[in-house]
């Protein structure tokens, strides 16, 4: 038996005779994520964090002090029972801990890998606050993780109330859009999904690529919807092929919920981003991820730029995909370029720390302020200014001040965008009576209903960029409330 | 939904039209407007290509494309059953159609095809027609008859003078820009460098110019801006913006730049495709 398993038995022990303490549990090592090699995975595209050993839940799991408050829950977006279920976890209950978890939030897999626990459930952690160190809070996500991996098995597939008659079409196939459609279906309804791309799972497969996030694993949660019952649509811009009021007046659909994403990428408005290597991190990802150009000429049809230099910019998760993304490509070197500092990244900690061990280069406090080309219009360099921190602005964060005369060049061939995306104009423009706000987000009331009646709307499309929980829990909240609608509707 | 080829043939050296079941595209799309095709899900790349046509009742569009790439060439190699797994749309925005006056319409090689859907809405709207067809050379002009039934006057030209007259598309163009009363509007559509000089041309005379533009997409609904060309000093994305803008404020000199990003890589991928085939050739 090895240490940890000895550890874990004498815990066991201590706990079942009734003498484990918080100061034991405070003892108990965090523990370590086993993953892939820094460098080995510079050449693969798999999954880099590897995930717990039985072992390590367990031990991490006794980490936990079981707070009476439950500050974890309040720090979670969609009031998962943490303590309850790290609890069960603890016990050797898998399946038991699982139940708890889908009792809030469907995607347990999905949001154990991608949430920002660090600024959610695990900020609020009283281990973490303790030690005075985010890093060493229980690590409520992994284990969320180690749970849904462990103990999802076939029977997982939810009960479905008598069918009412009644449909339901949800615009968009991604995390809200999912979370949507489970739960409408779950009350009986006649649920068809729509997809604009050929692949279900939004942005979890175009976008978060699968060293981050298996695709297999967002696959599995489309299996459950089509078992179900749920019908999945793909190839199917609705605005298009089908607006909303024809899905309403002509297909029958009596309830919608729009969960299109942001999906509209922002650029920079500088000069020379129309050369050619200058891409939007969507379209570098896409390509990458759903596309599979990592593939170009053995098998895949998606070419994408072969790169030796590469400027990536921003500071969020996907600026760190789409510069790891780069690694795994091929470039030989990988600049991030931020405006502010580290500490202001909206990335998430892991994130930063993989990009870094995997070689990508932090240039901070730079931005660019003109994109280089040749006379081919291929890019050679960016001219960047370096900036320096203000006082905080209106986000709460350091405003950057660029410094005068402080430019200097960097040579790449290759630039990518990541500073965010505005609203897909698509509905707004062919949804007569939709109202949108000044930047074309649609405007919804506390229970996710637009200005339309049996109209729902959620996530990216209506908070502007935000993450797979909050749109998971606004397809929830939408859900309910078109459950509602409709059990009032004749 | 698999898009199965109810008919197929090829128009003229590397042009290839099929006429494609996708009955909701067929009944909801508009002149102007186009649709992502892809051959198989999992591989494959998305292809944007204006709809040369539909039939609503049959649940048929009509597409028309070019033999350039790996991807162009493998359609070609389809056969009347074989299906597509993508096929996306309509996409874009709709050609703006009313009753202008006189509209000249400019196609040239196998933009000829997307202008026939747009000229065919602006002559039943009664606008009298102008059509100017232009190709490299005889073998390549395609849609003549079509065009004939629509036009209140058709001219012809060739690069190489194979066919009617020899001329570029520019040089009749000017010729009726200079008649009185003017033309009220142009249309042009093709490869971007004739475009730009249309509305060279066209500027001249100030004579309102619409262009279509065909540039790389990957969704083709605006979440990858990998379309995007600079209108009037700003970036539009063709997908959603567009694809038809005002010629007179596109920066075709970028566009035809962005428009060569994967040029090196289509060829490689054609000429590995090509090889393939011949070796299944010998095996077989």
């Amino acid at each position: 038996m090895d240490e940890d398993a000895k550890l874990l038995q004498q815990l066991l022990k201590k706990q079942k005779e009734g003498r484990l303490k918080p100061s034991d549990r405070y003892k108990i090592p965090p523990q370590a994520m086993p993953q892939q090699d820094g460098t080995e995975r510079r050449d693969n595209v798999n999954e880099v964090a590897l995930g717990f050993t039985e072992t390590q839940a367990r031990l991490e799991a006794m980490r936990c002090l079981q707070c009476r408050n439950a500050p974890c829950m309040q720090g979670c977006p969609v009031r998962i029972r943490i303590g309850d279920f790290i609890e069960a976890i603890a016990k050797g209950r898998y399946a038991d801990a699982l139940g708890i978890i889908k009792e809030n939030s469907l995607l347990p897999a999905v949001c154990g890998r991608v949430c920002p626990q660090e600024v959610q459930c695990q900020e609020t952690c009283t281990v973490g606050k303790k030690f005075k160190d985010v890093s060493k809070a229980v690590s409520i996500g992994r284990l969320e993780r180690f749970v849904a991996d462990r103990a999802a098995g076939p029977d997982a597939v939810p009960k479905v109330a008598p069918e009412t008659g009644k449909k339901v079409a949800v615009i968009g196939s991604g995390p809200g859009g999912i979370v949507a459609a489970s739960d409408t279906r779950r009350a009986g309804h006649a649920v068809t999904v729509f997809e604009a791309f050929h692949k279900p799972g939004g942005v979890m497969v175009y976008g978060i690529p699968e060293f981050r996030l298996p695709k297999a694993i967002v696959q599995k949660e489309i299996d459950v919807l089509e078992k179900m019952g749920v019908k999945i649509v793909c190839n199917f811009v609705v605005g298009r092929t089908r607006t909303i009021a024809q899905l309403m007046t002509q297909d029958g659909f009596d309830a919608v919920y729009i969960g299109v994403g942001a999906g509209l990428p922002r650029f920079m408005g500088i000069g020379g981003e129309q050369f050619v290597g200058v891409y939007s991190a969507n379209e570098y990802l896409t390509r990458a991820n759903l596309m599979k150009a990592y593939k170009f000429g053995a098998g895949a049809d998606t070419p994408i730029a072969k790169s030796k230099k590469v400027a990536v910019i921003g500071g969020g998760n996907v600026a760190m995909d789409s510069a790891r993304t780069a690694v795994r490509l091929g470039a030989e070197e990988v600049y991030l370029v931020y405006r502010r500092s580290e500490a202001e990244m909206p990335a998430r900690v892991e994130e930063v720390h993989h990009a870094k061990e995997e070689g990508v280069r932090f240039h901070i406090l730079r931005n660019p302020k003109r994109i280089l080309g040749n006379e081919d219009g291929y890019v050679t360099a960016i001219e960047c200014l370096k900036y320096k921190l203000g006082e905080p602005d209106e986000s709460g964060r350091c405003r950057p001040i660029p410094i005068e005369g402080s430019e200097f060049t960097i040579d790449v061939d290759t630039v990518i965008i990541a500073i965010g995306n505005g609203a897909n104009p698509l509905i707004g423009q062919t949804t007569p009576g939709l109202e949108l706000n000044k930047w074309g987000n649609i405007v919804v009331d506390d229970n996710c209903k637009t200005s339309l009646e049996g109209v729902y709307a959620g996530g990216d499309i209506v908070l502007g960029a935000a993450t797979v929980i909050l749109a998971m829990g606004q397809g929830r909240i939408a859900a309910a409330a078109i459950n509602e609608y409709l059990a009032a509707k004749k | 939904m698999a898009h199965k080829i109810v008919s197929k043939k090829q128009l003229a050296e590397n042009v290839f039209t099929a006429e494609i079941e996708a009955p909701l595209v067929s009944r909801s799309r508009k002149p102007g407007q186009f649709v992502i095709v892809g051959i198989s899900g999992e591989y494959s790349e998305r292809i944007p290509l204006t709809i040369a046509g539909a039939d609503a009742e049959k649940g048929t569009i009509r597409l028309i494309w070019q033999r350039v790439g790996k991807s162009t060439a493998e359609m070609a190699d389809m056969k009347v059953g074989d299906a597509f797994e993508i096929v996306t749309g309509p996409l874009g925005r709709p050609t703006h159609i009313e009753k202008f006056g006189t509209v000249v319409c400019v196609g040239g090689g196998i933009g000829v095809a997307p202008l026939l859907p747009i000229a065919n809405g602006m002559a039943r709207v009664g606008n009298r027609i102008i059509s100017i067809l232009g190709a490299r050379t005889k073998e390549l002009l395609i849609l003549e008859e079509d065009f004939a039934g629509i036009s209140d006057e058709l001219i012809i030209v060739t690069d190489d003078g194979s066919y009617k007259r020899k001329a570029l598309v520019t040089e009749p163009l000017k010729e009726v820009c200079v008649r009185e009363p003017k033309p009220d509007l142009v249309v042009a559509i093709g490869p971007a460098i004739m475009m730009k000089f249309c509305c060279e041309v066209t500027r001249q005379y100030s004579v309102p110019t619409q262009v279509s533009l065909n540039t790389i997409m990957v969704d083709g609904t605006g979440m990858c801006g990998g379309c995007r060309v600079e209108v009037d000093g700003k970036a539009k994305f063709v997908c959603v913006d567009g694809p038809e803008f005002d010629g007179h404020k596109v920066n075709f000199d970028l566009m035809i730049k962005r428009l060569s990003a994967y040029k090196g890589q289509e060829q490689a991928a054609r000429e590995a495709y090509k090889k393939h085939k011949c070796k299944i050739g010998l095996d077989g």
